[in-house]
């Protein structure tokens, strides 16, 4: 059974009498400690990101289009490919994961704010020293970083001026993560209400504990994974060169031991944010709620001892290519348990399919295809013929567009009318979800044949025999980025004005959060709500 | 959970974070393009260094007077508390890096570049003569030939003064909570001193290193990891040093009771955390 958490609206107050209401102009946003405002913060800057990152895959696509060169050099197609992937990656999807957070989990806990609100502004206002210098690696000599997002030596050490500010911009976006992850952890586990027991949090609390654990794990090795490329560039040390006794291949390993945690750390909060949808709008508790825990916390735990089928082409011992293998296979087994659970939790429900359920379905339906070529790549002998084609692309584009960025969205339109205080408009936000859906799949499903027919990734060009699905590729992503305008309209307008939403906004959802008021007061719970 | 506040603490703004993210922008920036060959660079980043120190000064300031007028509930102090447990974490994950690549480089690249097993051909076509050998500089003799700092020596002395100084902290935790100040006081003074030093014996090492074993940086993937390692040891070692000199003066002025100690426990944390990563380094790249 799910928990039951609910207290009334009279334990909760909003008078904010002390020194610190909300303060007026820039300071307001400056000097912050205000875990809604430095979530709103968050929120903006990914959305910001968003569009960046995907102005520079539009470009992509565009050279992509036909074969032959069209608009933009090699050099150049391989800078947008490379940005694309670490603005999405550390500007988009994670920063709205980590504003989401702010936003929600104190709510959700029943606390007044994040545990440390002062380190929570710092984590927001290292974003943007992160990415001016990474994006001021456009306006360098030698263009920006082009080895890939993966900045696999030797090829990263031939990168220009951008390179120092590469590996010192994932240093400060590494320091944010960190710090944000450390706070995470300890709201939840000090601020939570009397009687909020660890198996009565929320779901969305839930994945976001497991998921800061990966990344106070995992984002230190990768510091110091760029740590050790920026000695091998300027000191003369020999990690990754083998005429000193090091290894390239060494850098992968430390780079994946980083990087497979990495991408459970941009989908387990969404897994959390489809587990506290799908029940309000199936009108029954979560099925299985409990074994959702057990199944976040095992992927965590398999995320660390999966790296290497990153690498599967690249020459390790038969025993290590087994041992990969099967271990991550195994991650198919927790990651069943949730979908089976989801759809349990929707059978004989009395649905209904507002945006955010519509958005939180497609999740489940869509990420579970990405699941299944993730299966296939698992395949040590299979993978020899997928590897770094097109094929990989798809794979991990299903699995962060309908999954991470769809959770995302989902969990925008779940809550925006608690953050704003007004309803979202149904009708614009449908429009918006069926134009997302349909181009994400004419963007990527082709994407698949095209790996399995030998399609390589990061290249410019191509042979003619890949033409047709290309274009459908190209037309699709065109589509998909252009839909995400009327995204931002619609934020836009419900920000701005609507329909007053109530405090409960849907019909009897769950959750501390829906106990005060639509809009959510600047200080929630100033005393700890009492529950039931 | 401890639940024996009544009301929730919340701070009040502060303007040192955004202080802190132009420290490090400038730090780093500047850093950077010192790095691409632009003397200026040097300079910004150095600037850019001291506002950093102007930045941890006052926030830790602010935080410190906070605490000393009683703001802070027992609900605060565990996040605190927890807090600093959770960072040390994620300073033992930096630290593995680095050990993992001291032992893959150690147990499989070496072997590998010697013609272990499948890799027969590697090794004949690539590095041909290439022994398996620990230390090692690599095939191309990266640096060339040199001596490993033996175990015996300085660093065998650097072990029983970080060692003692983990007892020293330790007593003047006692001390402080027997209500004991002039031992308190000794106790983090000794710790102070043990710290220092271990660095100045640290530097003496490295010149020794540098002068007469020829072993440097540079030094094929013996001397990276042996470096790194030490190196990232030595700066967490003089954090921690002065993390106690700031405590030792806050002793001097009364601050600390044996109930709320804090900032003494989180450098006491600090401190031992520093001290296991000295003995692994001691055991598995002194010694072994």
């Amino acid at each position: 059974m799910g928990p039951e958490y609910e207290a009334t609206a009279d334990q909760y107050q909003a008078d904010d009498h002390d020194h610190h209401g909300a303060p007026s102009g820039i300071k307001r946003w400056l000097f912050s400690t205000n875990h809604k405002d430095i979530g709103t913060m968050y929120l903006v800057f990914s959305l910001l990101m968003f569009f960046v990152g995907g102005t520079m895959i539009m470009i992509v696509r565009a050279e992509l289009f036909q074969p032959g060169l069209q608009f933009v050099d090699p050099a150049f197609f391989n800078q947008m490919t490379t940005m694309h992937g670490l603005v999405m990656v550390f500007g988009a999807i994670m920063p709205a994961f980590v504003g989401l957070a702010n936003w929600m989990i104190p709510m959700m806990v029943g606390a007044p704010d994040m545990a440390l609100p002062r380190m929570n502004n710092w984590s927001f206002w290292l974003l943007p020293v992160g990415f001016t210098f990474l994006v001021a690696t456009l306006f360098m000599p030698g263009g920006a970083p082009a080895a890939g997002w993966t900045m696999y030596p030797p090829l990263v050490l031939q990168t220009g001026d951008a390179f120092p500010f590469l590996v010192f911009a994932v240093h400060i976006l590494g320091a944010s993560s960190i710090m944000g992850a450390i706070n995470i952890i300890v709201t939840i586990m000090n601020m939570r209400a009397p009687k909020m027991t660890l198996l009565k949090m929320p779901l969305f609390v839930w994945t976001w504990f497991i998921t800061a654990f990966l990344l106070l794990a995992a984002m230190p090795v990768f510091a110091g994974a760029v740590t050790m490329l920026l000695f091998d560039q300027y000191f003369g040390t020999h990690f990754f060169n083998a005429a000193g006794g090091g290894d390239p291949v060494m850098f992968q390993h430390i780079f994946w031991f980083f990087g497979h945690p990495e991408v459970y750390i941009m989908i387990l909060p969404a897994f959390g944010i489809v587990s506290e949808i799908i029940p309000t709008f199936a009108r029954k508790p979560l099925f299985g709620y409990n074994s959702m825990v057990y199944a976040t916390a095992s992927i965590a735990v398999l995320s660390f001892i999966v790296w290497a089928h990153h690498m599967f082409t690249v020459g390790m011992p038969l025993a290590a290519e087994l041992f990969f293998m099967f271990s991550t296979m195994l991650i198919a087994v927790p990651t069943g348990v949730k979908v089976f659970n989801w759809i349990a939790t929707m059978w004989r429900g009395s649905m209904t399919f507002e945006t955010p359920m519509l958005f939180s379905l497609a999740f489940v339906f869509l990420f579970t295809i990405g699941g299944f070529s993730g299966l296939m790549l698992a395949i040590t002998p299979v993978d020899f013929q997928y590897h770094d084609t097109y094929f990989v692309v798809a794979h991990f584009h299903y699995v962060l567009v309908p999954g991470s960025l769809f959770g995302i969205m989902a969990g925008v339109y779940y809550w925006l009318p608690k953050w704003t205080g007004h309803v979202v408009d149904e009708k614009l936000a449908k429009t918006h979800f069926w134009l997302s859906a349909i181009f994400v799949n004419i963007t990527f499903f082709p994407q698949h044949f095209l790996g399995l027919a030998g399609m390589p990734r990061r290249i410019p060009d191509y042979s003619t025999q890949f033409a047709d699905f290309n274009m459908m590729s190209s037309l699709g992503a065109f589509g998909f980025g252009l839909s995400q305008l009327l995204f931002v309209y619609i934020v836009y307008r419900t920000v701005k004005g609507g329909e007053k939403a109530s405090s409960e906004v849907w019909d009897n959802p769950k959750g501390l959060e829906w106990t005060v008021p639509s809009p959510a007061p600047h200080h929630t719970f100033e005393t700890a709500p009492e529950l039931r | 959970m401890d639940h024996t506040h009544d009301k929730y603490y919340i701070p009040h703004g502060s303007h040192w974070p955004v202080v802190g993210s132009c420290a490090l922008f400038m730090m780093l920036g500047g850093f950077a393009v010192y790095l691409n060959g632009a003397a200026i660079g040097g300079t910004v980043s150095l600037i850019g260094l001291a506002l950093l120190v102007v930045m941890l000064a006052g926030w830790f300031g602010t935080v410190i007077a906070e605490s000393m007028s009683d703001c802070y509930n027992s609900q605060v102090d565990k996040s605190f508390r927890m807090g600093m447990m959770w960072f040390i974490f994620s300073e033992v994950m930096f630290f593995a890096a680095f050990f993992g690549a001291l032992f893959y480089a150690r147990q499989l690249v070496i072997p590998w570049l010697g013609g272990e097993g499948t890799k027969f051909m590697t090794n004949l076509m690539l590095w041909p003569g290439f022994e398996a050998l620990w230390p090692s500089n690599g095939p191309a003799h990266a640096g060339g030939e040199f001596e490993t700092m033996a175990a015996a020596g300085l660093p065998a002395i650097n072990t029983a003064i970080l060692l003692s100084s983990s007892v020293t902290i330790t007593i003047a935790h006692h001390a402080l909570k027997n209500g004991n100040r002039l031992l308190l006081n000794l106790g983090v003074l000794v710790t102070v001193i043990l710290g220092f030093s271990f660095i100045f014996l640290q530097a003496t090492e490295y010149m020794h290193a540098y002068s007469e074993l020829n072993l440097k940086l540079s030094t094929g993937i013996y001397g990276s990891t042996f470096f790194v390692l030490t190196g990232f040891h030595g700066l967490h070692v003089t954090i921690g040093a002065i993390f106690l000199t700031v405590i030792w003066f806050r002793v001097l002025r009364g601050h600390f009771t044996p109930q709320k100690h804090f900032a003494f426990e989180a450098a006491a944390w600090y401190w031992h955390f520093v001290d296991v990563v000295w003995l692994c380094l001691y055991f598995f790249v002194y010694w072994l």
